[in-house]
C-alpha cells in the first residue's frame, strides 16, 4: 500500500471510530433515558402524590412526603445559597478582578465546584449534626446550600464580565455609586444569566443524595419539621432501590422518573435562557 | 434608560435618610444648602458603596473560609482514629467495627481501580466526541449533539446507580462478563483480571458506569479547548495536504495537550468522589480475594453512604471521616492540577494569538 492510500485509510478509520463514539455516548443517555420513562410511567399513580411512603409489607403508598421535603429541602437550600453566590460572583467580577483575594476566591471555588459531594455532607454533619446531637433538615438546608454556592458563584461572574465595560462607564459617568451601577446595571442586565446558574444549581441539588445521607437523613412519616429527620426524593429511592419488596422498586422508578424529568426540564429552561441571553 | 429612572429615585432616598457620617461633613459647610444636600448625599452614598463592597469581600472572604472550614472539621473529626492507626491505617485491609480495627486498602483501592477503570474508557470516547463535534459534524447537529452528551452529566447520580444496579448488572452479568472471560479471559496475565463469577455487580461494572457519567466532563472540556486552537495552524495543516486525522493528531492535540491533560483530571476527581452510582454498583464488601475485576468491592464513597449514618460514635465514624479527609485530600490534588494546567492553556493563548 502506497504512503497516500495508508493516510486516507488511517484517516478513515478514525473518523468511523469518533463517529462510533458520539454514538456510544448517544447510545447510554438514550438506554437510560428509555428505561426511566418506561419504568417510572407505568409507576406513577394518584397515590403517588397523596399518599406516604408506605411501610415495610404494606402494598400500596405513595412518595408525598418524600416529594414535600425534597421540595422544602431544595427551595430553603436554594434560597440560602444564592444570595451569597451572587454577591460573591459581584465581587470576584467587579472588585476583585486582579486582587490576590478574588484570584484565590476563584480558584478555590473552581475546586470546591468539583469536590465530593459526599465531603460536604461530612462537613455539615462535623459541623451541625455532631454539634446539635441529631440529624435535622437544617443540616441538610446547609449542605445542599453549600453545593449551590459555588454554582451560583461561577455563572454570576462568568455573566458579569460578559456585560461590555460601556455600560458600566456610562452609568459611572451619570455619577451613579457603585453599589448602585451593579445592582441596578450590570446584574439586571446580567440577570438571565444569573438566573440560568440559579436553575443549574438547583437541577443539581435535586438528585443530589450523598450529603443528605447523614443530614436530613429521612423519614418515613410526613414532617415540616425543620428540626427533624425530613424525607427527600433521593434517600427515599436510594432506600427504596436497594430493597426486596417489588412496590418499593416500583415507588423508587416512579421517584427517578420525578426527578430525572424535574432536572432535564430545569437544564433544558437554563440553556434557553442562556441562548436568549447570548443573543441579546 | 436605567440610569434616568435611577437618578431622581437614589436621590430623593439618599435626601431623606442622612447617616451619621454625612450629617458631620454636611455641618461643615452650613451656608451652601444646594451643596451641602449634594455632600450629604454622596457621602452617604459613599457608605451604601462601603457596606455593599465589604459585603461582597466578605462573602468572597467565606469560600476561602469553607475550604479550610472542611479541611479542619475533617481532621478534627478523624483524630481518634489517625491517633489510633496512624500511618498504618491507609495500608491495612481490616474493618471490622465491633473489634475497631479499621484499615482504608480496600476502599482506596476500589476507588482508584474504579477510577481508573473510567478513564480508561472515558478517554478515548471523550476524545472522539470531542473530535466528531468540532470536526465531523455538519454545523446544524452541533448544538444539539453538544447538549445531548451534556445531558449525560445532568442526570442525577442516583439514576445511574438504580440503572446500573437493576438494568445494565443484569444485562452486564449474562451477556458481557462471559464473553470477556472466553476472550480476553484467556490471555495469560491479563486473563487473572478477569476471573471468577461474573455477578454483574462489582469493581468492573462500576468502573463503567463512572465513564458513561465523565464522559460529558472530559468531551467538553476537550470541544472548548479544540475550538480555540487557532484556525491558522489548522488551516495552515489543511493547506500543506493533512487529513482531517492528521491534523487532529498532529496539530491540534499537540497544541492543546495542556488543556486536554486537564480536562482529564477534572474528569478523574468527578469519578473519585462520584458516590451513588458505585454505591448501588460496586458490591460493598470489604474483602479482597483476587485481582479480578469481576469481585464486588468497597470504594471510599461506597462505604461512607452505607455505614456513616448507622456508624457508632467514637473510632468508627473517626475512621469513616478520616476515610472522607483521604478522599477530599486526593481530590483536591487532582482537582488543582487540572485546574493549573487549564490555566496555563488558557495564559497560552492569550501569549500566542
Amino acid at each position: 500500500m502506497n504512503l497516500l492510500a495508508r493516510r486516507k485509510l488511517t484517516n478513515k478509520v478514525a473518523l468511523t471510530l469518533s463517529l462510533s463514539a458520539m454514538a456510544f455516548g448517544l447510545f447510554w443517555l438514550a438506554w437510560i433515558l428509555w428505561t426511566v420513562f418506561d419504568l417510572g410511567l407505568s409507576g406513577l399513580s394518584v397515590a403517588l402524590f397523596t399518599e406516604m411512603t408506605p411501610p415495610p409489607g404494606a402494598d400500596s403508598g405513595g412518595l408525598l412526603n418524600a416529594i414535600m421535603g425534597s421540595l422544602i429541602l431544595v427551595t430553603l437550600a436554594t434560597l440560602l445559597g444564592t444570595p451569597i453566590g451572587i454577591l460573591t460572583g459581584v465581587y470576584l467580577a467587579e472588585y476583585g478582578q486582579h486582587h490576590w483575594l478574588g484570584k484565590t476566591t476563584r480558584f478555590i471555588n473552581d475546586l470546591l465546584l468539583s469536590a465530593p459531594s459526599i465531603v460536604i455532607g461530612l462537613f455539615v454533619y462535623a459541623v451541625v449534626v455532631a454539634q446539635t446531637g441529631k440529624f435535622s433538615a437544617w443540616s441538610g438546608v446547609i449542605a445542599l446550600a453549600l453545593i449551590v454556592l459555588p454554582v451560583v458563584v461561577r455563572t454570576t461572574e462568568n455573566m458579569l464580565q460578559l456585560i461590555p465595560n460601556t455600560l458600566r462607564e456610562a452609568a459611572f459617568a451619570l455619577g451613579a455609586p457603585k453599589s448602585v451601577v451593579i445592582s441596578k446595571v450590570t446584574l439586571r442586565a446580567a440577570r438571565a444569566g444569573v438566573l440560568t446558574g440559579v436553575l443549574l444549581a438547583v437541577a443539581r441539588i435535586a438528585g443530589e443524595t450523598a450529603p443528605l445521607l447523614f443530614t436530613a437523613l429521612s423519614n418515613q412519616f410526613w414532617s415540616l419539621n425543620l428540626n427533624e429527620p425530613m424525607a427527600n426524593l433521593p434517600v427515599t429511592i436510594f432506600k427504596f432501590a436497594m430493597s426486596p419488596f417489588t412496590n418499593w422498586q416500583d415507588l423508587a422508578w416512579a421517584g427517578v422518573f420525578l426527578i430525572t424529568m424535574g432536572v432535564l426540564v430545569l437544564n433544558i429552561i437554563a440553556r434557553v435562557f442562556l441562548r436568549a441571553e447570548k443573543i441579546n | 434608560m436605567v440610569q434616568r429612572s435611577q437618578q431622581p429615585e437614589a436621590h430623593g432616598a439618599f435626601g431623606a435618610s442622612v447617616t451619621a457620617g454625612g450629617g458631620s461633613q454636611a455641618a461643615a459647610l452650613p451656608d451652601v444648602s444646594m451643596r451641602t444636600t449634594e455632600f450629604k448625599s454622596s457621602a452617604s452614598r459613599r457608605v451604601g458603596d462601603k457596606v455593599f463592597s465589604s459585603m461582597a469581600k466578605s462573602f468572597a472572604w467565606l469560600t476561602l473560609i469553607l475550604l479550610a472550614g472542611i479541611v479542619v472539621a475533617l481532621i478534627y473529626a478523624s483524630w481518634p482514629s489517625i491517633q489510633a492507626f496512624g500511618i498504618g491505617f491507609l495500608f491495612s485491609d481490616a474493618w471490622n467495627p465491633p473489634m475497631e480495627d479499621f484499615g482504608a486498602l480496600i476502599p482506596i483501592y476500589g476507588t482508584l481501580v474504579t477510577s481508573a477503570i473510567a478513564l480508561l474508557i472515558a478517554v478515548p470516547v471523550s476524545f472522539g466526541i470531542a473530535l466528531f463535534l468540532t470536526e465531523l459534524s455538519p454545523a446544524w447537529l452541533r448544538r444539539p449533539l453538544g447538549t445531548a452528551i451534556e445531558l449525560l452529566a445532568a442526570i442525577p447520580s442516583i439514576v445511574y446507580g438504580m440503572w446500573g444496579l437493576l438494568i445494565f448488572a443484569p444485562i452486564f452479568a449474562q451477556y458481557v462478563q462471559p464473553g470477556l472471560q472466553s476472550s480476553i479471559g484467556q490471555v495469560p496475565i491479563i486473563g487473572k483480571l478477569f476471573a471468577g463469577a461474573p455477578l454483574g455487580i462489582g469493581l468492573l461494572c462500576a468502573g463503567i458506569i463512572l465513564a458513561i457519567m465523565i464522559i460529558p466532563y472530559i468531551a467538553s472540556v476537550m470541544r472548548d479547548v479544540f475550538e480555540v486552537t487557532p484556525p491558522m495552524l489548522k488551516e495552515s495543516a489543511y493547506g500543506v495536504g493533512c487529513t482531517t486525522w492528521e491534523v487532529m493528531w498532529g496539530v491540534v492535540l499537540p497544541y492543546t495537550k495542556t488543556g486536554v491533560i486537564g480536562g482529564v483530571m477534572l474528569g478523574l476527581g468527578r469519578a473519585l468522589g462520584e458516590t451513588m452510582a458505585v454505591t448501588f454498583v460496586i458490591g460493598n464488601t470489604n474483602f479482597l480475594n483476587s485481582a479480578s475485576l469481576f469481585e464486588p468491592g468497597n470504594s471510599i464513597t461506597s462505604a461512607l453512604a452505607n455505614e456513616f449514618a448507622e456508624a457508632d460514635p467514637g473510632l468508627h465514624t473517626a475512621a469513616l471521616m478520616e476515610l472522607g479527609l483521604i478522599l477530599f485530600a486526593i481530590t483536591l490534588v487532582v482537582l488543582i492540577v487540572s485546574k493549573l494546567l487549564l490555566m496555563r492553556l488558557a495564559k497560552g493563548e492569550g501569549a500566542k494569538s
